[in-house]
């Protein structure tokens, strides 16, 4: 193994080891294929894909509000079903559709990005996934035998306790969430351990994409934003299953501890959402605008000084409970602090533009459309972190437009840029400029006109998460406006997904970069091979395919017939040693399968834990099970 | 007497009545004009922006940024950079000393009302140092105009919160624990309330009203609604009595003066004096009434009132002594 100047053998050598890679890395055929799955790019889709139908689901729930609200006293929904849907609509969209969709696309793009051939747990990686598709299938499934939760996403105590949420719909919420904490943190773990120890050799962190960057930072938050939510999903569920009293002020639990830890989680959630999308708003300014991202280091600095500040604003959301003065006062500083990181964020993409040579596609559309709608969010954002102001606009639809400003203008927005830009590299094929723009403008328009009169409905005194409102309160027109917003951001959603479909059959091929563009994912095929670069290619800039020349070194001396990886060190990604992956395996769908029957059972006993723990065990038992092929203590090679 | 309320609800953080919303106002347009002006300029720079980068004709190859303009764009990223932090700071400063003042509203002959949250309405207890003249009442917060009132504010059940638009922010209310929150109306009104915090399937229908109202008016109306209930004139009135007093009625509602002893809903003594039914759900008319007492259900779905079905001259009955305890 050694790091040198190209110097092909000859080419039927070259194909003839391309062959033999082919062969080691490809998946098993079937649906046992699909169960045993460990390739990043092929679960990364698989995420990506899971979480778009997520989407599809929280919006049409949104719709269905948006129908009830468009009168007064409207009769669409009853309350029931109204609290039910809401509360379906907030987990959706944020444990079963942003957070894994930003860490699914993570999954995919970080390997190729920082030219790795898979993660660095690939079994972890399914296991996270079929968590992940767990969760999303119990709570869609007991939603649909009227068991679906009715407590709002974050489920406030008493009021989800088991004094107030009889029967079993709180649970199946806070059951979820151990599902998606779980798959998130093993996710987080896996890309944090991925970007430090696999990188192509030369490209030490100050040469790592922003994306990467902001995926690193994102999985750091995850890894200290989930245990708190873990912890009081747990206490919640004993609490309602085996009578422990750590929310009933009755028997000296405190109700408002709740809120504590669900914000401490919650706030950094928004940023795990938000971070991500900077990193796709990064990558997509440099290529097309046609230069380099203004302020690397700014930028990076940013995404750092945001995931550490991100965990003092939780009690902004709390300032209505009556916590002393001097607290709130903190919280207010730090909350109002927090704008100047992403300030900063926002200037370096500017500058950026101005002077660059613009190509105007779909993807720089949304990412104009997104500094407009982030900025106007993060400005509201402002207004919250003052505490009288917010005592005001606090759960009414002023914070509903906010953050959906904050989350579908900041999130949503470069995540469809985002989606539009690499989907030629997941798929091979291009989408359409024309329906894409046309989407861009339906969901930018659609978005503002439904979203910008809820400022005003907040302010002129409409609470949030009411299933219907008097006429006397005028609130009508507003809320009618609002609702037609809608039907032209869903036009403009679905046009997306039409695109995306006719695409997939008969798009132009889209060749390996279409874009021009600067990072490593572009230089493989599209979609790419299951071992992502025949020759691990090396790093000497931040732009590597925008400064090539052609005769850069690349890594040969892999073994291709055993499912070899490079390990570099952290910081200077200098080579290391090689290391075995494994290959496909069961082992994580079983043990998502225990997992699975372990947390739906303690939904209606204690004995579920003592239950589940044979299937995990079992499931465990095989995954670290030795094998003489993998790993370090490799005893004899196959013959090959 | 309750078409007007229906007619012209004041519900608006925009229209203070009182010196709380009235500084959180203050804030507010503060912080929107400000806002506004960034905002304009943010977008200013994007469209310059664009403008700017459509003019140039030169190739598309990637450039990386050469070191004059790099120099500029520094300049121009930190200025902007810091003339945020200074408006954030200003920002800031202003909504910290808001804060105090309005934590300023205070006084020692305050009007001291207890507020308690329930699913889903309100029970308002106005206080006295003589216990029994403590007097107990749903729904309506009356409030004699220009003086200071202290709201103590807690739950019987979950988390709630009390928020009248017009005179100040929201305070939850939270079973465990006793929030305090200050608030003077300036202006006489009846302004509308609502709670601002999820509690369950009637949280949309869990309002209340602010009857500010001169002090001799407020006094005048605290010594009448702090009588017992007025007892029954007529026969009507004496059977609409036997049948709340004979039928599950009596085991939810209290009216002073009777039997009628429960806890569970709403205080009765006053009822015909009430702008609303329901919390804010129905105005106060007969017709509502009746159609309230026989099938609370349809009106407000999951609320703790049963179905009475009842004879109609029972229910005539029962009308004509809801209707006399003014």
């Amino acid at each position: 193994m050694s790091a040198e100047p190209i110097s092909y053998p000859d080419d039927d050598a070259l194909a003839e080891d391309r062959r033999r890679l082919e062969e080691t890395w490809k998946s098993r055929p079937g649906l046992l294929g699909w169960i045993s799955e460990v390739g990043h790019a092929k679960l990364g889709k698989r995420y990506v894909v899971t979480a778009f139908v997520f989407f599809a689901l929280g919006g049409i729930e949104a719709a269905l509000m948006r129908i009830q609200l468009a009168r007064p006293e409207a009769g669409f929904l009853d309350p029931d079903l109204y609290n039910q849907i809401f509360t379906m609509h907030g987990s959706t969209m944020m444990f079963l559709f942003a957070v894994p969709m930003m860490l699914g696309l993570g999954v995919y793009l970080v390997p190729l990005m920082i030219g790795a051939r898979n993660m660095a747990f690939p079994r972890l990686n399914a296991f996270s996934y079929f968590t992940y598709l767990a969760g999303g299938l119990l709570l869609y499934s007991f939603f649909f035998l009227n068991i679906g939760p009715d407590a709002g996403w974050f489920s406030y105590v008493p009021l989800a306790g088991p004094d107030y949420s009889p029967g079993k719909r709180a649970d199946v919420w806070a059951q979820l969430i151990t599902f998606t904490e779980i798959s998130g943190l093993a996710v987080a773990v896996n890309l944090i351990t991925t970007i430090f120890k696999h990188r192509a050799p030369g490209m030490s962190l100050n040469r790592l994409p922003l994306y990467v960057w902001s995926m690193l930072v994102t999985s750091f938050m995850v890894v200290f934003a989930m245990p708190a939510i873990m912890l009081a999903s747990l206490m919640l569920a004993m609490d309602r299953l085996v009578d422990t009293h750590f929310f009933n002020p009755a028997e000296g639990g405190d109700a408002i501890l709740w809120q504590h830890l669900f914000w401490f989680f919650g706030h950094p959630e928004v940023y795990m959402i938000f971070l991500p999308a900077t990193g796709i708003v990064s990558t997509l300014i440099a290529v097309f605008s046609r230069r380099q991202t203004f302020g690397y280091l700014t930028l990076v600095l940013s995404l750092v000084a945001t995931g550490f500040i991100g965990f003092g604003l939780w009690v902004h959301h709390m300032f209505a409970t009556g916590l002393p003065q001097l607290g709130q006062s903190f919280f207010t500083a730090a909350s109002i602090m927090i704008a100047i990181p992403s300030g900063a964020q926002v200037f370096c993409w500017l500058a950026t533009l101005w002077g660059g040579k613009l190509r105007f596609r779909t993807p720089l559309m949304y990412v104009l459309g997104f500094i407009f709608t982030f900025v106007m969010g993060g400005l509201t954002g402002v207004m919250l972190a003052s505490v009288p102001l917010d005592l005001q606009v606090h759960d009414t639809f002023f914070v509903v437009a906010h953050f959906h400003y904050v989350l579908i203008g900041g999130a949503v927005f470069p995540l469809l840029g985002g989606l539009f830009y690499w989907f030629p590299k997941m798929t091979g094929r291009m989408l359409s400029e024309k329906l894409g723009h046309l989407s861009f403008w339906l969901v930018f328009l659609g978005f503002n006109l439904t979203f910008f009169p809820q400022h005003i409905l907040g302010l002129n005194g409409m609470p949030r998460r009411v299933y219907t409102y008097p006429p006397e309160t005028g609130w009508g027109d507003l809320n009618l406006l609002s609702s037609l917003g809608a039907v032209v951001l869903a036009l403009g959603v679905l046009v997306y997904v039409f695109n995306a479909l006719r695409s997939l059959r008969s798009g132009p091929i889209a060749g390996d970069d279409p874009w021009e563009s600067e990072s490593l994912e572009w230089a493989t095929s599209s979609p790419p091979p299951p071992y992502n670069f025949h020759l691990i290619p090396t790093v000497s800039d931040r732009y590597p395919l925008w400064t090539r020349t052609g005769d850069e070194p690349v890594v040969t001396g892999l073994k291709s017939d055993r499912r070899e990886v490079l390990v570099t060190n952290t910081l200077d990604a200098e080579l290391d040693h090689r290391d075995t992956s494994p290959g496909p395996s069961f082992s994580p769908f079983f043990l998502a399968v225990g997992v699975a029957v372990t947390f739906i059972t303690s939904i209606f006993t204690p004995w579920g834990v003592v239950i589940g723990a044979v299937p995990c065990f079992l499931a465990l038992l095989a995954w670290f099970w030795p094998r003489l092929d993998q790993g370090h203590t490799v005893l004899k090679e196959k013959k090959s | 007497m309750s078409g007007h309320v229906f007619s012209a609800v004041q519900q608006s953080a925009l229209d203070p009545a009182g010196p709380q919303a009235e500084r959180i106002g203050d804030v507010w347009w503060l912080m929107f004009w400000v806002c506004a002006v960034v905002m304009a300029l943010v977008t200013l720079a994007l469209l310059g922006g664009l403008l700017h980068a459509r003019r140039r004709r030169e190739s598309e190859a990637p450039q990386p940024i050469a070191p004059e303009s790099h120099r500029r764009m520094t300049w121009v990223v930190s200025g902007a950079l810091a003339t945020t932090a200074v408006i954030l700071l200003v920002l800031l400063a202003a909504s910290v000393s808001t804060g105090r003042a309005l934590g300023s509203l205070t006084s020692p002959d305050a009007l001291v009302i207890e507020v308690i949250g329930r699913q889903w309405w309100w029970e308002v207890r106005y206080m006295d140092d003589q216990p029994s003249n403590i007097l107990t009442d749903a729904n309506e917060i009356h409030i004699p105009v220009g003086r200071p009132v202290l709201i103590r504010g807690t739950s019987r059940d979950v988390i709630h919160s009390l928020w009248v638009p017009n005179l100040h922010g929201k305070k939850d209310l939270i079973p465990g624990y006793v929030t305090d929150t200050w608030i003077q109306a300036d202006r006489p009104g009846v302004f509308r309330g609502q709670c601002a915090e999820f509690c369950g399937l009637q949280h949309a229908h869990m309002a209340f009203l602010v009857v500010a109202e001169p002090p001799a008016k407020f006094q005048a109306w605290r010594a009448a609604a702090s009588q017992p209930a007025r007892p029954p004139r007529t026969p009507l009135e004496l059977r609409g009595q036997q049948v709340f007093l004979n039928r599950q009625c009596a085991l939810c509602h209290t009216v002073l003066g009777t039997d009628a002893g429960g806890r569970i809903g709403p205080d009765l003594t006053h009822v015909a004096s009430r702008r609303t039914l329901g919390a804010g759900t129905l105005p106060n008319t007969r017709g509502h009434l009746a159609g309230w007492i026989v099938d609370p259900q349809s009106v407000k779905p999951g609320n703790r009132m049963p179905q009475n079905p009842m004879p109609s001259e029972d229910l005539l009955a029962l009308l004509a002594y809801l209707e006399s305890l003014q």
